[in-house]
Order: C-alpha cells, then structure tokens, then sequence
C-alpha cells in the first residue's frame, strides 16, 4: 500500500492541489501529513479544510511550528513580518479551523513509522534537522525504523545502519529507493508549498510497503497564481516572489 | 520484501528460519529447502562473502523460464561488515539495472528473514581463467576490450559506477555479448551509498583500483575504464602493470609510479594497443578515455587511434620523473566533487557525422559542417567520428576488393577528411578525437544506424537530400535513420530557393 507523505505546505492552494492530484494518480491509499499547513500562503482556509477533510477520511497529521504559532497568536516579541503572516492568517480562519490546528498531535506513531514535524529527540523543541548529526539524534531518539519529518524545506533521506554507520542522500525525483527495515531510515519529504532548493516545483514523497521503497517527487505548480495572491491579499513580497525559483 | 511486519516472525518449515544479519548464523541451506517460491536445487560455487545455489521456482517448473542462481551471503558471527554491506548495496542496485550487459534480477530476499538474490544464471566461467593462459592472441585481447567496453557503456548509461572490474566479474552469453557481475563494491547515482561512510581502507580489489578509488573517490566511471585497462595490460602481457598489494602505501604507488610499457614486454604489440591501454591506466581521470565507449570506438577502428608518445614508450619512466609525480601525490587529493556518473558521460558523448561527400550539394556539405562544428563546439569531451557509406552490391561481395573498390574506397576517405577539415582545424581535434570510417554496405540508412548502435554514438547529424526526384525515387536515407536508431538524430537541410509562384489565373 502506498503513502503519500506532505510537509510544510504552508496555505499554497495550487500547491497543494498539484500534489494532491499527482499523489492519487500514483496511486496514494493513505496520506500523512506533517505540519507546517499554514504561514507564508494566502490560502491557510482551504489548505486547512483540506488537511481536516483527509484526515477525517484516515490521514495522519501532525502539528508544525506555524500552526501552534497561529493557535497561539502572535506575541508581542515577533518580528513584524511573521507578526503580521499570523495576524493576518488567524483572521481567515474560523474558530473551528483554529480548533482543529489545535486538536493536532505533536507526534504520531503507526507500526514501526514515527510521523513527527521537526525532530524526534524533542518535538516541541523545533530543532532542525540539518544534516547527519542531528539525523543520527533523531533516528537514536526513536525505536522506530523510519521516522518521517518536515520542517526542513529540502527533500533529504537519512540512514543508520546498526554498527552506527550513518549517511545522508539527495534523492533524484521520480526514482524508487528501497528502504529496507534492517537499517534505521529518515525520510524529509521536502516542502510541498515554500520548496527552497532552487527547484520551484512541490515535493512530497510517496512509501510503498510493498517493496519498502520510498519515492520522491517534484510535481510543478502555477506558483505564478500562489504568488499573485499573496501580494493581492498584501503578504510579505519577499515570501511571495521566492516562490518563483524555489529559494 | 515485507516491511509490514515489525518484529520479524520467523515462517514455518521448510521455509528457512530467521537468521537476523547480527543474531546468528544462516540456516543450514540443503538442496531441497525452499526459500520463499525458489527451491535450492545444487550448490555451485563457495565465495568468500557468498554462496551460489542452482534454484528452480516452485509455482514454474517445467516452463521455458530463465535458468536461475540465487545469491546468499556468508553471514558469520562478529564478521566483517563488508560482506553485508556489500550484499545490501547489490540488492539495492540489482533491481535497477536493464538489458543483456546484466544478469537479469528476479527476486530478493530480505536482511531480518532470509537475505538472497535470485537472478538470471549466465551459463559458462567467467574471464577469471584465461588470466592463465595470458599472454592472450592479440585479437582476443582486443576482442574482450571492445566487448567490455561496450558492456560497460551500458551501465554507465543506467547511472552505474561498477568499481570491481576484473576478470572474475565479466562473464559472455553465448552470442558473445560481455555479461558484468558482482555489484557489491557498485555506485548507483540515484541510490544512497551505503558505503561511502562504512569502512576506513580504500574499497576495489588491490590489482584492478583505479587511483581515485584508492583517495576514496567512488563516482566517476572512469574508474572502470582504469580497471579495464588493468585487465588488458594482463591479457596482453602476462603481468599484472601495479602488481597485487595489498597495503594502502602499495596501492598508493600507481597514484606515481608507471607500468613497464607494454611493447617492452611483448615485442608484437601494437603501438596502438599500447597508446589505448596506456590511456586507460592514466592516473589522472581527465587524460583517460571519457567514456568506455570512445574507448570501444578506439578498439573497434584500431587504424583511426590517435598515436602519441604513449605508443612510442619502451621503458618505464627514469627516477627523476617518478620522483616528481611522487612528490606531487603527496597530499593532492581529489577534491570532493558531487558529480555523477551519467553527468560525465554525458560530458563526453559520440557525435555521428553522416556524410554523402560524394552526392549532396555543397550548400548542404557547408550546411551540415557548420551544424557539426557547434555540436562538437558545445561538448569539449565530445568525440566526432565522420562516416560515409560506399555503397556496395548485395551480392558479388569480390568486387570489394579489386583495385577499383580499393581506390573508390581511398577516394571517399580523402573526401571525408576534406570535408572535416574546417572543423579540426577550428576546434583543434588533432588529439585523437576525431576518427573517419567508410562503411561498405547495401543499404545506406542500415550502414548509418548499425554503425551508431554499434559504436554507442550518442547523436547523428546527417543531411537530408534535397527535394530532388532523387528523394522520390530512392526514399529518404535520414528518415530511415531517424525512424531506426537508438540514438538522437539530427538532420539538416540546406535552404533551397523557393519556386517562382504559379501565375495568377
């Protein structure tokens, strides 16, 4: 059975529905979304209806930085930008919208999957992972045999055999890797809706248990359209123009 | 493969019982025990790190399915990991290869069950016993680089660094066609390498490693094609160019010290096998060959090799030298570089020029070498090999070579090289990237396209004749090319004028 696996997508519409329709033609039966489903867009309603519609159909989601930060509201320490993203953002959403950020695990596990959004030695911590250090961290934090995490917008896969040995990979888009269960895997999909490796298009990635492999995939967008309506709605132009080239 | 499962339970009889990679030893393996849907049949062959079983597939017993060989690792206690980590990689990169340069991958088995590789059984022995008749006939010598090569393109192509070739790994189906094996030490572009991180020596075997594999540099396909050059220095001499060490400082010495020259040892060898086999055992990647096949193409048109001072070598370089190339190895390691393999090989791609010297108009000749010259002019690593077809009748093949096919035959090539002068002079070619070759065939278009496939040309660019009763007589030569190749095809025109409108009525 396949899992689609969704991270950071950050209330960008087009995004997220190019992903969506590009993970159920590979034939996606499950989906697990990993945080971060708003900030930065100029669609957090839609994105979170989607998100709770999927989840309420048997998706796992858990809660990213962004979300707790628009559950909480801003606080008077922020800068002015992120202030005003998360102004901005409550004021579209309903309380039962907000309601539902705040109902979001910080974690969840499945099996031998652990899902969580930044890390697993600390959750709510929102440590990045950044490279093998904090993978190894991460992956010796957990009992599980593939943990799965978003956060970091650049999609990465980590592993850790059982003599310790650990090594990082920058997947190539569209092709299968096996993940066999004897090694210890972590799997950063990358960002479907803010992707900064200089690629514009989405990432998600998509689990076969089957054959235990994990797909990455970039899925080009109208980011022309995202873009537009984060500077009609008056959004930051900075986080709206690096749609354009990913960065 | 089954991953559902988290704590692995171990199936009933006679499946093979669990064997975890750290717990405990593999099961007792008989013939009979069935392994998933393979049943061990006859064990063929005790490696160092595994085990070869002749296996039929229970549910297909009787049909004309492929003869198979299933692959176990040697799993001891407390062993070196090289074995399982080698066996992971293989069972990772198996699955990803294609076509008859393989053998072909059935089935794999997993590490917390039974760890196995079924794959296609590829019948008769591997190289690895003619390195006891070397020195070989100089036509087999060859006869195996041209195969090898062209075996090895092929994997390069499918984002394959092999970095363990040697004699025992290279086996041939029966039409001939070289068959590598043994992907353990194997770098796949698109897969993560599990041993990059894993062990703290140099990984290759002592004899056949190229220079960069011994500073623990593992993507670049020119490796294989140092390793190739090994295996050729072997079959052409009887001698082993850096010896067998086995010590890193003794590996370290091909990064300065060079081979006796072949000629000095086999006073029938060619200077261009020589200059070919030299060029492979380069220590620097750059001044190899840029692909295995503009090796093969080298192989195939032995008359056509570019000679430089490696051809003319008959003693190894005075101490003066070695002494300079040791102090400058010293501490020059590669720089970490993220390239892949199917980027160097697309650095250094074929170029097919078709050339009709004698027929096409000279618009079209003039047209046709520009477009050449900026195709090569893009691809430094390009190499151009010019061609043109003399036709020949299908039968009364004799006529060949009487005088007069002889001089049409001359005659051509001189034509050929006229036409690419501009080019090799503007680009400055003269450093054996550019060959000619006149084919002598029946049909022009086949000539044109099995030429191509044989010589793994990347791209052909070819003009198109012109809108001539020509065209509607004989057919389109270029559209027959483009519609059978493998490979990209470029076809030019030349403008034509165009004709005077018809009169108003």
């Amino acid at each position: 059975m396949k899992t689609a696996l969704l991270s950071d997508l950050h209330a960008n519409r087009e995004a997220v529905q190019a992903v969506i329709d590009h993970a159920r033609t590979a034939g996606a039966a499950r989906w697990v979304l990993l945080g971060d489903f708003v900030g930065y867009g100029a669609d957090p309603a839609w994105v979170v209806d989607t998100v709770r519609d999927l989840v309420r159909d048997g998706a796992i989601a858990v809660q990213g930085n962004h979300d707790l930060a628009v559950v909480r509201g801003a606080s008077p320490h922020m800068r002015p930008e992120p202030r005003f993203v998360i102004d901005w953002t409550r004021a579209q959403l309903s309380a039962a919208q907000i309601d539902f950020l705040a109902s979001l695990p910080m974690s969840q596990v499945s099996g031998d999957h652990l899902y969580v959004h930044a890390n697993a030695w600390d959750p709510a911590g929102w440590d990045y992972i950044q490279g093998r250090l904090e993978a190894v961290r991460s992956l010796q934090a957990t009992r599980c045999r593939y943990t799965f995490c978003g956060h970091m917008h650049e999609p990465r896969l980590y592993h850790l055999s059982g003599t310790g040995k650990a090594g990082d990979f920058t997947p190539t888009p569209g092709v299968a890797i096996p993940v066999p269960p004897h090694r210890q895997w972590l799997v950063v999909p990358g960002s479907a809706g803010q992707p900064r490796d200089g690629n514009p298009a989405a990432c998600y990635a998509m689990f076969d248990d089957a054959d235990a492999s994990i797909t990455y995939h970039r899925v080009p967008y109208d980011h022309d359209t995202a873009r537009d309506k984060m500077l009609a709605a008056a959004l930051p132009q900075r986080l709206a123009h690096r749609l354009e080239d990913g960065q | 493969m089954d991953s559902r499962a988290p704590n692995p339970i171990p199936p009933a009889a006679p499946v093979a019982a669990a064997a975890a990679a750290h717990e405990q030893p593999a099961p007792t393996l008989q013939p009979g025990l069935v392994i998933d849907r393979f049943r061990l049949e006859e064990k063929l062959h005790v490696g160092g790190m595994a085990h070869l079983w002749r296996v039929s597939e229970v549910n297909h017993a009787g049909d004309s399915r492929l003869p198979l060989i299933m692959k176990v690792p040697r799993i001891k206690g407390g062993e070196d990991p090289a074995t399982i980590v080698g066996f992971e990689v293989e069972q990772m990169i198996m699955p990803m290869l294609a076509g008859a340069h393989v053998p072909k991958f059935i089935a794999k088995g997993d590490f917390t069950r039974q760890p196995y590789i079924v794959m296609e059984r590829i019948e008769g022995p591997s190289l690895r016993p003619r390195l006891e008749h070397a020195p070989l006939a100089l036509d087999e010598v060859i006869e195996i680089g041209s195969r090898v090569a062209t075996a090895l393109h092929d994997l390069h192509r499918q984002h394959l660094v092999h970095l363990d070739i040697k004699p025992s790994n290279i086996m041939f189906r029966p039409d001939g066609t070289a068959v590598l094996v043994d992907f353990g030490l194997s770098r796949h572009d698109h897969l993560p390498d599990l041993l990059e991180e894993e062990f703290a020596l140099p990984m290759g075997t002592g004899p056949y490693m190229s220079p960069e594999q011994v500073q623990f540099v593992r993507h670049d396909p020119r490796s294989d094609l140092f390793a190739l050059g090994v295996m050729l220095y072997h079959f052409t001499t009887g001698e082993r160019p850096f010896g067998s060490p086995d010590s890193v400082s003794g590996l370290r010495r091909r990064l300065w010290l060079d081979p006796v020259p072949p000629r000095a040892l086999r006073a029938d060898c060619p200077p261009w096998l020589q200059e070919v086999i030299l060029k492979c055992l380069e220590v620097k990647p750059e001044r190899r060959y840029q692909s295995a096949a503009q090796l093969a193409l080298d192989l195939q048109n032995p008359t056509q090799v570019a000679l430089t001072r490696r051809a003319e070598r008959m003693q190894k370089s005075g101490t003066l030298r070695n002494f300079k190339r040791w102090f400058f190895a010293l501490g020059a390691e590669p720089a970490p570089t993220h390239t892949k393999a199917s980027e160097q090989l697309d650095r250094s791609p074929i170029i097919l020029a078709a050339v009709d010297v004698d027929n096409a108009a000279p618009e079209l000749l003039d047209k046709l070498r520009e477009s050449v010259r900026r195709i090569v002019l893009a691809e430094p690593g390009a190499r151009l090999a010019c061609a043109s077809v003399m036709k020949i009748a299908r039968i009364g093949m004799d006529d060949l070579v009487d005088e007069d096919g002889r001089s049409r035959h001359v005659q051509q090539l001189v034509g050929l090289k006229h036409w690419a002068r501009p080019i090799s002079k503007g680009l400055n070619l003269d450093d054996g990237r550019l060959t000619f070759h006149v084919l002598e065939a029946p049909d022009v278009a086949t000539a044109i396209v099995e030429f191509a496939r044989r010589n793994q040309v990347d791209h052909i660019v070819m003009g198109a004749r012109g809108a001539s009763g020509l065209r509607r007589y004989l057919g389109s030569v270029s559209s027959q090319v483009v519609a059978e190749s493998d490979c990209s095809v470029t076809v030019v025109r030349a403008a034509v004028p165009l004709p005077p409108a018809d009169e108003p009525g």
